[in-house]
Formats: structure tokens, sequence, C-alpha cells
């Protein structure tokens, strides 16, 4: 049952969803009470206040809601992708769509989630579904 | 006892600026001092008769006691509340509360920053920020804040409404042209839409002319209850209504990036005041971006949803518009020291008694200001009228 928890070996939400990512699992969580997913990770639900929050897998599978490149010079890496991600459970964050350039990226694009090191972290960054696929 | 009975009980009875632009060599505290005394002895009282403050502070968590100790004053009523650029717009309903309880009976409002000259600056309060502030589920993707949150809210604009990169750059252009009209302004050169179009990117669509400029500036309001009002210095401007909402911090988590919680702030002040959007000579609105004003002309009703972008076009919000917004030259071009609600009242207040020159308009009794603060997350609105207007 703990497992089911939205804690988990002592941590609180943020910490077990960064160390699932950090252990290659992408779980986001889901209202027992009125049954809307949930993110970012919390101890109550946003929706309807109810505490019984549980982890689970989304499919990875989102909509581009809103998107821009951010300019920056060549020589620390150039132009970037930053957006929102609408998850096909409901849900929207912030990530960036990587495997194609910035400016190729379009509101109302497929993308695929995958986990990826950002710094010394891992993170959700997403591709263009036809690239994942 | 309702809010509406609180509609004109609280007047605006001086203003003041200090140090718009740049400060070189002083601080924070000393231009909002510079502020507050120009504003009191605008309202012909003295800073010993301050017993009500609110002020707060990008840097300071625990402002509000440095600028008590600074101006030597015991207030009986206090509010720091911090969110962001709305807060001294936010700041207008407490203080009418604790005027009309007789908790207090002068409140000064001020605010002051040297984030452009200062040692520790602008870039440097955003990389310390990460640490003290951090938005675990937006940094790591390194969004250039707060520009990002703006670029990904007019993108979906642009998406869904089909609001144009020329229209975006109609509200600098306004905004500039009224700028040229302000001797206090920061920026007043020409400015062209190519002009916004072809500046240096920032992040799509935004060129570094679709935001607002990064300066020093200082201001303040003195607040009285309207009996007391009639005796100051100047005509009062009374306070007809006031509303704040906040329905989250980071971009990520709005539901509509075209919807912003200013259109629960305005329903709620213009219900306060008893007039709507019809009714204004004036709206300042906070334009932090370009975007900013477009969405607050759609959520507080001076058009429909999506419309916005048709609502400034060829001109219409430049002076000999349609409608008069921003008249000081806005966050674009007059001045935008971090947070700049303060800024927005001084020039509603100045406009209503027709203080304003070259860009003054002709007798206007009312006027909205609107003040957003984070990125997109709160919103506050006030309606501020002539005794006319009462």
């Amino acid at each position: 049952m703990e497992m089911q928890s939205k804690a988990r070996g002592g941590a609180g939400p943020e910490q077990v969803y960064l160390d699932g990512l950090a252990a290659g699992r992408f779980e986001i969580q889901r209202c027992v009470g009125c049954g809307h997913a949930v993110f970012y990770p919390r101890w109550v639900c946003p929706h309807c206040g109810g505490a019984g929050l549980d982890w689970f897998a989304p499919s990875g599978a989102g909509v581009v809601y809103a998107t821009t490149t951010v300019a920056r010079k060549p020589e620390q890496g150039g132009d970037y992708n930053v957006c929102l991600v609408d998850l096909e459970e409901g849900v929207r964050m912030m990530s960036q769509v990587r495997a194609v350039a910035p400016e190729h990226v379009r509101i109302g694009m497929r993308v695929q989630a995958r986990i990826a090191m950002i710094g010394d972290a891992a993170q959700i960054v997403f591709e263009p579904s036809e690239v994942a696929a | 006892m309702s809010l509406r009975d609180l509609r004109g009980r609280a007047a605006i009875v001086g203003v003041g600026q200090a140090g718009l632009g740049q400060a070189q060599g002083y601080t924070e505290q000393e231009v909002l001092t510079q502020a507050a005394m120009a504003a009191i002895a605008d309202a012909g009282l003295s800073l010993k008769d301050i017993d009500g403050i609110t002020t707060c502070s990008s840097l300071s968590p625990m402002w509000g006691m440095s600028v008590v100790e600074y101006l030597g004053i015991r207030p009986t009523f206090l509010d720091s509340t911090m969110i962001g650029g709305s807060s001294y717009v936010a700041h207008l309903l407490p203080a009418m509360h604790a005027l009309e309880s007789g908790q207090c009976n002068a409140v000064l409002v001020c605010y002051g920053s040297t984030q452009r000259t200062a040692k520790f600056n602008r870039a440097d309060l955003t990389r310390v920020r990460k640490f003290l502030d951090p938005q675990p589920f937006e940094t790591p993707y390194d969004p250039p804040m707060p520009a990002a949150a703006y670029a990904l809210a007019a993108s979906r604009h642009m998406h869904q409404y089909g609001t144009t990169r020329k229209q975006l750059s109609e509200v600098a252009v306004a905004a500039r042209k009224w700028a040229q009209l302000n001797p206090e302004a920061t920026m007043r050169d020409a400015l062209s839409l190519e002009d916004v179009a072809n500046a240096r990117r920032v992040c799509d669509p935004f060129t570094v002319r679709d935001c607002c400029m990064v300066s020093d500036g200082a201001g303040a309001f003195v607040m009285t209850r309207a009996d007391r009002a009639r005796d100051c210095a100047k005509a009062p401007v009374y306070v007809l209504g006031n509303a704040t909402a906040v329905w989250n911090r980071q971009v990520s988590s709005m539901h509509d990036l075209t919807v912003t919680a200013a259109l629960e702030s305005g329903r709620r002040c213009y219900e306060m005041a008893g007039v709507g959007a019809k009714d204004m000579d004036l709206a300042m609105l906070y334009d932090a971006f370009t975007i900013n004003t477009i969405l607050f002309l759609e959520d507080l009703g001076f058009c429909e949803k999506g419309e916005g972008g048709a609502f400034v076009d060829d001109g219409a919000i430049a002076p000999g518009g349609r409608l008069a917004v921003n008249t000081n030259g806005g966050g674009l071009s007059c001045v935008h020291p971090g947070m700049y609600g303060v800024f927005l009242m001084v020039e509603a207040v100045r406009q209503l008694r027709g203080e304003c020159g070259e860009r003054q308009l002709n007798s206007p009794s009312l006027a909205l200001v609107h003040g957003n603060g984070g990125t997109l997350s709160s919103q506050s609105t006030a309606i501020l009228g002539t005794r006319d207007a009462l």
C-alpha cells in the first residue's frame, strides 16, 4: 500500500517524483476522490481538496499548448525551445521539445515524453511523436 | 456592510515620483524616501501625519520594518503584501478598510528600486532567486523569466485568435508616442512598428521592444478618508473600487494562457465601483510586455476575448486614439523599476487632477488602474474618480 500513497520511503511528493525520474520512471498523481490527474506533485488535490493522491504512469503522449524560441548566442549553445505541453491525461507541464529545431516546434504538435538529464537531475523533455515512434 | 459602502470613502491626496530612469549613487530607501516626501508635500501634510504605511520590496522580505525605521514613524497600520508588480494597486483596499475603521488616518503607499544601477542588479536578483524562491517544475527548462511566460501567452493568443506581430508592435509604438509627450519618461526616441519587430530577439514572438525596460525609480501616494481629503492641498482623487485576484503563481499552472485573473479582479472592482469599462476616460494597464495590454483590454471588458489585437490596431490606443491607455508611456517607455504598480496610480491621479501638460486628457473623471504581478499571476484592478464621479 505504501507504494500507492503520495509519500514514499519518508519522502514527500516532490522528492518521490524526482526520485522516480532518476530511476527511469515517469509517474504523476491522480486524485482518488475526483479522478483528476494532478501535476505538479502535491499533498492535496487542487481540484477537489481531497488528500488521496495515487501515483500512476502517464502514457507520455502530449500536445504542445504554447511555445517560444528563446534567443541565445551561438557560443552559449544557440536558440532553444521552452514550451507548455498538455499530457493526454489532462495535465499541463513546462518542458522543452527536443530533436527538432526550436523554430519548428508548433502549437498543436503531437509530442512524446522521455527522460533526459538536465544538469545533474533527470527531467521530462519531449520529442515530436513521429520522431519518437 | 458591503464593499459598496467603501466606494469613494477614501481618496488619494498626494502623489510623488523620484529617480526615474537612473538613480546612480542612491539606495532604494533613499529614492523611496524622496518619492514619499514628494507625495506627502503634494498632499499638504507632513511626515508626522503619516500613521499608516504599505510597502514591499523585490529584495527584502521584511521591507516594511526597514521603511518604518528609516522614516521614524510609528504606524498603527502596516501592510507589506508582496504579490509582485500589482502590489501597490492591491494595497488600496486594505488601506481603505484601515482608514474607514479609524485604525489610521493617513496611509503612505511607497516603493523604490535601484535595480538598474545598484551593484546587486536585476541580473543578480534573477540568478539568486533560483535558489531563494525555486520553481522546481519550470526552472530546469531555463525559461528566461518573466519574458518567457508572457511570450508563451502571446504564442497562444496569436494561435487562438490570430493576433499579429504588427498588433503587438502597435502596443509598443502607442506607449512610445505617449512617452514622447511626457518629460519624465525614460525612453522618448522615435519608434516605428518596424523598429519593434526588427529589434533584438528575446524569446519569440518578443523582441526587446516588446519588453518593459529595466530602470530605477520610486513612486508614492498618500490616502486619507474622503472627509479629511477635502482639507488637503489638492483636489482629492477618490477610490471607487479595488479588487485583487490570484489564481496561480507559475505560468505552467494557468488554466488558459489567454485568460487572466483580471477577469475576476475587474468584475469585482466594477461591482464595487458601480461603473463599467465603457465609462472609463483612461485605462492604466500594467504593460510589462506588449501582450499584457491586449490581454487586459479583453479581460477588463474594453473588448471581447480575442479582439484585443484588433482593438489596438492602427494607433487606437496612441494619443488621439479611441481609448487613452498608459498615458505616461507605460512600463514599456516611461519607467519600470522591477515593480511598476505605484506608477500606474500616480499617472491616473495626475490625469484626473489635470496635471499632465502636453499629454493631458480632456477633463477625465474616471480612470481604471490595473496592476499585474509575477508571470500573469496576480491581478489587481482599481477605479479612481474625481468629485464628479462620486
